[in-house]
Formats: C-alpha cells, structure tokens, sequence
C-alpha cells in the first residue's frame, strides 16, 4: 500500500486487525453506524457513519449549526436527555451497540466521557472533591490512600497538578476559565474513561489556555480515544489525525461529507465542499 | 511618574526644548484624577432651594394660613422646595436638567418616605414593648389567673411562645420536605405532571390566609371532630406555607445551570446522585433562605391560627388537645380588649415577635454572605 | 495503515427507512425510585391544593341554591332574618384595596428606582435587604402601628381632604369638617386609614419585583442613552422604564392580590359597617377576610357556608390578579427570568 491510497476493508476484518473485544490498554473503538438525529420532526442528522480508533485523535469540523455536536451527543447518550430527540442508528463501543435495551446509560456514560464547551466544575464542592466527584456520583468508593493518589494521577494528566497541589481545598469555581477546563478534563478522567468527547473545550478560552489543553490532548491521545468538535481548524490541524468534515445545507440534516487523514483532509480534499471550507471560502 | 532629562516646563505649563536641541517631552503625570460629575452648582442650588423653601413656608404657614400641624409643613416644604429647585436650575441649565433634577428630589422624596414608615414602624413597636419586656415574669409565666387589669408584674407570654414554637415547628416538618419534593419533582422529573403541579402550587400562592384557616376549620374542626388546637393551627399554617416553599425552591433549584446537570450525567451519574450531590448542595444556600423567610412568614401569621386554635390563657404543650395560644393570637386580643396595661402586655408579644423575625431575617442574610465569600 | 473511511466499510446494519428507535432509557432501580418518589410528592400536592379550590367551590353551591343571585346583590349581613349579600363586602374589599394601591405604587416605584439607580453601590444590597425586611415584618405589627400611631394622625389628613374635597363623592364625610370640635370618631376606622395600613405590606412587595426587573435592564441599551448625552432620569425614562413594563404592572397586580386578602391589618382598624358606599374617608366598612374573620366564631352551619361562599369569591379574585400578573411579568421583555 502506498500513503494516500483508498482502502475499502470489510468490518469483519477490521475488528480482528484493529480492536481487541475487551477495552483498556489504550482506548477503545467507537463506532458510529448510519447515525440519525432528529428534535421532534426535525432531522439533523442523516445516516452518519464514522469509526473513531484508539490512539488517534479524531476531529469533527464544519460550519457552525451543521451537527457536530449533535453527534457527539449521540456518542454518550446525551442527546436523548432532550424531551424532543429522537434517534436511529447503532453506536457500537468494541462492537457492541450502546443503545441496545438493557444496557445501562449510566454505564455507558462512564466508559465514554464528556468535557463541555463552558468549563462546568461543580460550585458546592472543593477542587479535589470536584476531581473525585465522578467516583462518588457513581457510588464508587475508594480509600483515602487511593484518593489521594488518583486525585494527583488525574491532574497530572490533565496538566493542572503543579498549579493546585497546595490549593486542593479551595472551591471548584476558584480557577481561571482555562484551569478550570482542565479540572474538568482531570475530573473525567478519575472515573477512568475509554473514550473521551470534547465538545469545543476550548472555543471559551484564551490563547494561552487552549494551547495547554492541546498538548494535553496530545499526552492522553495514547491512553483514551478522543474525538474533539472544533471549528478551529487549525487546531484540528494541529490535535488532531483523523477528520471528519459535517455540512449541511439549509433546511437539509448534517452529513459527513467527507473524513480521512487530517493530512489528507487539508492538503487534499476529495470533495470540492471539503477544500472550499478548509481554505476558508465559506465558514 | 514617566520622565526623562528634559527641560523643566516652562511657566505656562507648556513644554520647552532642552539646550542642546534635543526633542522635548513633556512631564506625565500618571496618577489617576479624581472623576466626578458633581457640580458646585448640583449641591448649591438644592441646599439653597432646600433653605430657602423652608423660610418661605415658615413665614407662610402660621401666619398667613393659619393652618397647624407638622404633616402639612412638610408637605408644603418640600413642594416649595422643588418649585425653588426647578427654578434656580433653570435658569442656568436646558429643560432635560431640570427634569432630571426634579425626578431625582421626587425619587429621593419617595424612599425616604417609604424608610421613615419602616423606621417608625420598627421603633414604635420596640419602643411600646419596652414597659412589658421589662419585667422578667414576661418570659417566665402564662396568663393563667391572671386578669386584663392585674400589673405587668403578674402573667406573661410564655405560653404564647411555646405555643408559636410548637405550632411552627410541626407545620416546618410537614412543610419543608413536602415543599422541596414538589420543587425537586418540578424540575427534574421529565414529563408533563410537572407543570401541573406548578401550576397548581402557583395558585395556592394567591390563597388569602384565611382561607388556609377556615378550610382546616370546616374539614378538621368541623368535619372530622378534632379540637380546635396547636395541631389544627398547625395543618393551617402548613397549607399556607407549602406553596410557597414550593415555589421559592423551585426557583433556586431552576437557577443551577443545566450544564452542571450535564456534567454530572455525562461522568456516569444515575440522576438521582445527580440531583443529591450536585444539584440540592449548589443550590443549598437558596433553598437555606426560603426556609427561613417561610418560617418568618408563618411566625408572624395571625389569621389561620385565629380560626383553629383557641386562644387559651395557659401554658399547654400538647397540640393535639386544648386550645394553645400564640404570639399573633395573644397580641390581637391584647390589643383589643382596650385596657392599656393589656395592651402593654401586647406590645411587649409584638416585640418578641419583631425581635425573633429580624433575627431570621438576619440568619438569612448571613447565609447569603457566606456563599459570595467563597468565590 | 491508514483508513479512508470515505468508502465507509458495509455496515452491519440494513438502511432501513431510517425512522427513529425506540430507546430504553435503561433506568437503574435507584433513579426509578427517586422519580417515582418525586412523582408522588407532586402528585399529593397536587390532589390536596386542587382539593382546596374544589372544596371550596363545592361549599358555595348551598348558598347559591339557597339565596341565588342575590348573594351577589344583596348588601346586609343580617343571618338571622336570612338576609346575606356581600355586595358591600366586596365593594368594601376593592376600596381598600384600590386605596392601597394608590399609595402604594408611586411609593413602590420611587422606592425601587432609588434602590436600583440612584443609590451607592455598596449600600445597594443592605438597601435590598431592607425591602425584604419590610416585607417580612408580620402584619399584626403593622396593623398595631396603623391603628396606635398612624390613626390618631391620619383623621387630620381625612379631614382636609373632606375640607377642601368635600365635593368629589369619595372624600364625603357626614359630619361637619368646619366644626371647632370636629368629630374624630366620624374619621377613624375607615376604609382610607385601613388602606394605609395594607399598603405597608404592599409597597415592599411591589418594590421587590420592580427592582429586580430594573436591575436587569441591558447595560448595552443604557450605554447607549449616555452615549447620546441622556441625564440620568432621560437614560431612565427611554430605557429602564420600557423595559420593566412587564415588571412594574405584575408587581403592582401582585400586590393588588395581597391587598384584596390581607385579613388582620383590616380587622384591627376597621369597624364594621355594610352599607354600600365609596365615601372612604368615613368610619365604617367591610372587607371579605375580616368578615370571615370576625363572624366564624359565632357561625351556624349556614352561615359558615356563607363566609365559605364569600371566601370562595375573594379566592377567585386573588387567583384572577395573581395569574394575570404572572402572565404580564412573563411575556414582557424581562421574561421569565424574573421571580413573582
């Protein structure tokens, strides 16, 4: 095979070369299979398929209102906590549908985290407490010896950990919006993700800020698949190694129109739409 | 202060050039000014309308109207006082000052009014409780045996304040968690009930007190045969009061962001943890107030207890028999049976009760500080 | 290996007509318990507060069948020749109420624009604070001031008033205002002293919403009033004031609710009288809740369904004035995020 060559491969073929069925050494596979979204009779999404792999970043660019963070919402079972939401379609995490019935959304939520585009500690609990908030919204326990060391895991790994470890009893609220971003990283990270969405984490913040939250995206990258909406593409550019770009045009419901290598996606699109919006003539 | 060698400013404050021709710069001073609007002619003009009025009145009043009495010398003053204002303000400033001038003596005018029937209000009521309050038997003794005439030295409320305890107590117990289980089922629970119920608890809001109390009276009193007692007052304050727990948790519980919500739901959370771990402690300061403010309000309430508990004369701690009284309900009969030394005793019940909701009141606003001091 | 997952792989899935899925929610026993729970509280609120109203109305219908439309026309309260109407008694319950509102409304709306606009900012808050207090202040208090303090002062104001306005119907009084010793007791305990009173808890209340709603007035907008030069009161005038609309007119209807059923401030002062009348500066009036109050302890069973029946009217009025200002302060540009 040469760079650049299109590959059509079979599912079968591709769940024995790629994912083990059981998670954890590195992230897991999400898939998404002829996704659907609709708000009561109107369709905002039509029929999106997209495979998110372990150990590599994938973006989800596009204009804005064309469905990209629907998806993602579809991705954790949040989409349906609208009244109005309504969906078709299989998410398979490791092959398995996580709509099936019987399983359990709570459990689901776990596996796959989410990180929102307005940081959102929680005010009535201390900055540590916030980072092991997950555990004990799950009921989870853990001892004081444990705690102390997943607080300081988690923050490490989310890059906040030299700027609050003398601070850790100070109110979740008490950062600045870009530290606060990453206490909300670290907090979804305690409860020890396979997958971990991002929804614009960084559209709310400054410069400095944002960068710190791509090098950490780029240090979790190997541990937990993440699949990150932007509409910076430059930072998709720079975060990210798969791509997939949305659109949809008016009164009609997003698709993907096309996604691939981020390298690919930039220098050489395949669809005239794709390299319009990559070069900036239409956003 | 920025400076360079240059060449000090000359007299006229402008910059000169230095000897050896270089370019000047001039001396910045980098402190702040003082930024005020105030004019002297804003201050003079209202101390001036303001004196000069009141010599004009003064001279006018009683000699040439002849009228008496300080409500109307202040009604004059001030309305002298704004036509002085508005003259003198015009005659140096276009019309939009004048009105703005004269809106503003008007706003003043009105909360000041409004201050002063507070302070009289809080001031009258501890002032005439003083005589009663005075006397340690106040707080000791009940009015059993003792008669509408008989001393202050004799009798007290200590009746009336067990009974408001008890009778507030059991309506809070049954209020509270009622209260915040609708706030709670309101706005977490999807579905179409909750606007029902929201409904519904809106309109009991509007529910004159009472009617609280004459609906307690018809169905318990009269309908199922029990005693006119603490407990009947009780059910009656606890329907005046749940509503508008309700209502009041409702709100402060609708204004946790939904994206705190979220952020629980996606790490995992069942939404019942949700709900107790996130939502109930952010809004715990808020729910915290309402209480308070619902129990001032029902401390203070005189009309539901009227109709279903007697007032009795003696100390009686049991609710569910005998009449039990309270601090409105002694106050209100006190206060009418026209014998001044009674009505004393009713004063003084009426600054315990003011005394006790200032308290709460002041609880509250602790309560508010403290959750602004963390962030 | 890259993929190029533009030539998607071949779901597993046939593409049906894409119609949406029916989801389980998959609710742990936990979270069904909570929402059953919660369900069962609302719903028990729900039944014993409709139970109310509904007890309520299904109590006037005896007194309709008995006395019929007269109970509305008919202005004696006489049980014992079995002659009852509430047309002064609800003649009564608007006088006093409308007089509170009167007062109280510039004095609200003075008081709020103070507080939101022309005072210091570090006092803004205490100033708050204040308002709630005196909202908080129980209305046996005020009712105590109104009738030991205020009265003794507030016949000279009726006086005058009849004096020098003695010829509106309203300001009549049937005594002689000229009279070197005037009659006080022909001016106490009237309609206009009790409105007074109630507007003591009204004004805090009405003050309250309007200054919360002034407080949300856009900054944007008021910037731009300065910006063309506006004073202070012209800012107001073109911006604050439009805006609160909604504010100012529920707040006002809200403490209209209050007046109307505001029972024992009433009771201290007035003395009952039932004669129709508007002359409200003269002793003698009636109002539904200090009827309902005065007259439940010597009540027959009719009688009492009488109050009931008069209790269920003035409800109706409150509710009707209490929804019609949730509706003006929701569809007005503040909205919904004020609090009433």
């Amino acid at each position: 095979m040469t760079p650049g060559e299109t590959v059509v491969v079979s599912t079968s073929t591709l769940d024995d070369l790629l994912a083990p069925p059981e998670p954890r050494r590195g992230g897991a596979r999400l898939e998404a299979v002829n996704v659907s979204a609709w708000f009561g009779s109107n369709k905002v999404l039509e029929r999106v398929s997209l495979p998110m792999l372990p150990g590599v970043v994938t973006a989800l660019i596009g204009p804005s209102g064309c469905g990209k963070s629907t998806f993602l919402r579809t991705l954790n079972r949040m989409h349906e906590s609208v009244a109005s939401a309504k969906f078709a379609g299989e998410v398979r995490l490791n092959g398995n549908d996580i709509y099936q019935p019987g399983h359990r959304i709570t459990q689901t939520r776990r596996s796959i985290g989410m990180v929102f585009q307005k940081p959102n500690p929680f005010p009535a609990m201390t900055i540590g407490d916030n980072v092991t908030a997950g555990l004990k919204l799950n009921g989870s326990r853990v001892s004081r010896g444990e705690r102390a060391d997943l607080i300081e895991r988690c923050l490490t790994r989310a890059g906040l950990w030299s700027e609050v470890k003398d601070r850790l009893g100070e109110p979740g609220q008490a950062l600045s919006g870009g530290q606060q971003q990453r206490l909300c990283i670290a907090r979804s990270l305690a409860v020890d993700p396979a997958v971990l969405l991002m929804d614009e984490p960084c559209s709310a913040l400054d410069p400095g800020s944002t960068n710190r939250i791509e090098e950490t995206i780029r240090e979790l990258k190997d541990d937990v698949t993440i699949v990150i909406v932007t509409h910076n593409m430059q930072q998709a550019a720079r975060v990210s190694q798969q791509c997939a770009f949305f659109l949809a045009t008016q009164g009609t419901p997003g698709i993907i129109v096309e996604a691939g290598d981020t390298e690919q996606i930039f220098n050489d699109p395949k669809d005239s739409r794709t390299s319009d919006y990559v070069n900036g003539r239409f956003g | 202060m920025a400076t360079t060698d240059t060449a000090p400013p000359s007299a006229d404050g402008t910059p000169t050039s230095p000897a050896d021709g270089r370019p000047s710069v001039l001396v910045v001073d980098d402190r702040p000014r003082a930024l005020s609007t105030r004019t002297l002619d804003d201050s003079a003009s209202l101390v001036g309308s303001a004196l000069g009025a009141l010599a004009l009145v003064w001279l006018v009043y009683s000699q040439i109207l002849g009228w008496d009495g300080v409500l109307g010398f202040l009604i004059l003053w001030y309305l002298a006082m704004l036509g002085l204002y508005a003259g003198v303000t015009a005659l140096a400033n276009p019309r939009t000052v004048v009105i703005d001038r004269l809106a503003m003596a008007w706003v003043y005018a009105g909360a000041i009014v409004v201050g002063f029937a507070l302070a009289t209000t809080l001031v009258y009521t501890l002032w005439q409780g003083v005589e009663a309050l005075r006397h340690w038997n106040f707080y000791r003794h009940d009015m059993a045996g003792v008669g509408p005439i008989d001393p202050l030295t004799q009798g007290g409320v200590l009746h009336a304040m067990v009974g408001s305890f008890i009778e507030v107590g059991i309506a809070v117990v049954i209020a509270l968690p009622l209260g915040i289980g609708t706030a709670v089922y309101i706005t977490e629970v999807p579905g179409r009930g909750g606007r029902w119920v929201r409904t519904v608890v809106e309109a009991m809001t509007a529910l004159p007190d009472i009617l609280a109390g004459l609906f307690i009276y018809v169905t318990l009193i009269i309908g199922l045969g029990v005693q006119r007692s603490g407990f009947a007052a009780a059910m009656a304050l606890t329907v005046m009061m749940t509503p508008i727990i309700a209502r009041s948790a409702e709100v402060q519980l609708r204004v946790v962001p939904g994206g705190l919500r979220e952020a629980g739901l996606a790490l995992g959370a069942s939404q019942w943890r949700t709900v107790r771990n996130v939502v109930l402690p952010t809004a715990k300061a808020g729910l915290a107030t309402a209480l308070i403010l619902g129990v001032a309000r029902a401390v203070g309430e005189t009309a539901p207890v009227l109709i279903t508990s007697g007032a009795s004369t003696f100390l009686n701690a049991n609710p569910f028999q005998n009449p039990m009284n309270s601090l409105p309900l002694f106050i209100l009969f006190a206060v009418r049976s026209g014998q001044p030394i009674d009505i004393a005793r009713g004063f003084g019940a009426a600054a315990i009760l003011l005394v006790l909701v200032l308290v709460l009141f002041v609880m509250t606003r602790f309560l508010a500080r403290d959750r602004v001091g963390k962030r | 290996m890259t993929l190029a997952p533009a030539l998607a792989p071949t779901p597993a899935v046939e593409p049906d007509d894409d119609q949406p899925r029916d989801i389980d929610p998959g609710l742990s026993p936990a979270d069904r318990l909570f929402q059953h729970s919660a369900r069962a509280i609302g719903l028990t609120v729900l039944a014993i507060f409709g139970s109310i109203g509904i007890f309520l109305g299904y109590q006037a219908i005896p007194t309709f069948r008995h006395y019929g439309w007269s109970f509305f026309t008919e202005n004696e309260w006489q049980p014992q020749l079995d002659k009852l109407g509430i047309s002064a008694v609800i003649l009564g319950t608007v006088e006093v109420a409308l007089i509170a509102i009167v007062v109280s409304f510039p004095l609200a709306l003075l008081t709020a624009l103070f507080i939101s606009e022309y005072s210091p900012a570090r006092l803004k808050s205490g100033l708050v604070s204040l308002v709630d207090l005196m909202a908080a202040v129980p209305s046996i208090v005020y009712g105590l001031w109104a009738f030991f303090l205020l009265q003794p002062r507030a016949i000279y104001v009726s006086r005058w008033l009849n004096q020098h306005l003695g010829f509106l119907p309203i300001f009549k009084v049937d005594a002689d205002p000229n009279a070197a010793a005037w009659q006080q007791s022909s001016y106490t305990s009237s309609a206009f002293i009790a409105g007074l009173a109630v507007s003591m808890m009204t004004i805090p209340l009405a003050a309250a919403v309007m200054r919360s709603v002034f407080a949300q007035a856009p900054l944007g907008e008021r910037e731009a009033a300065f910006a063309l030069g506006a004073t202070r009161w012209g800012m107001i005038r073109s911006v604050v004031i439009p805006f609160s609309q909604g504010g100012i007119i529920g707040g006002s209807m809200l403490a209209l609710g209050r007046a109307l059923g505001e029972t024992i401030a009433v009771l201290l002062i007035i003395s009952p009288a039932f004669d129709l009348k508007i002359r409200m500066l003269e002793v003698g009036t009636i109002t539904t809740s200090s009827l309902i109050a005065g007259l439940f302890g010597d009540a027959t069973s009719a009688q009492l369904s009488a109050l009931l029946t008069a209790g269920f009217v003035l409800f109706c009025m409150t509710l009707a004035v209490n929804t019609f200002a949730a509706v003006f302060v929701n569809r007005s540009r503040s909205g919904t995020a004020t609090e009433i």
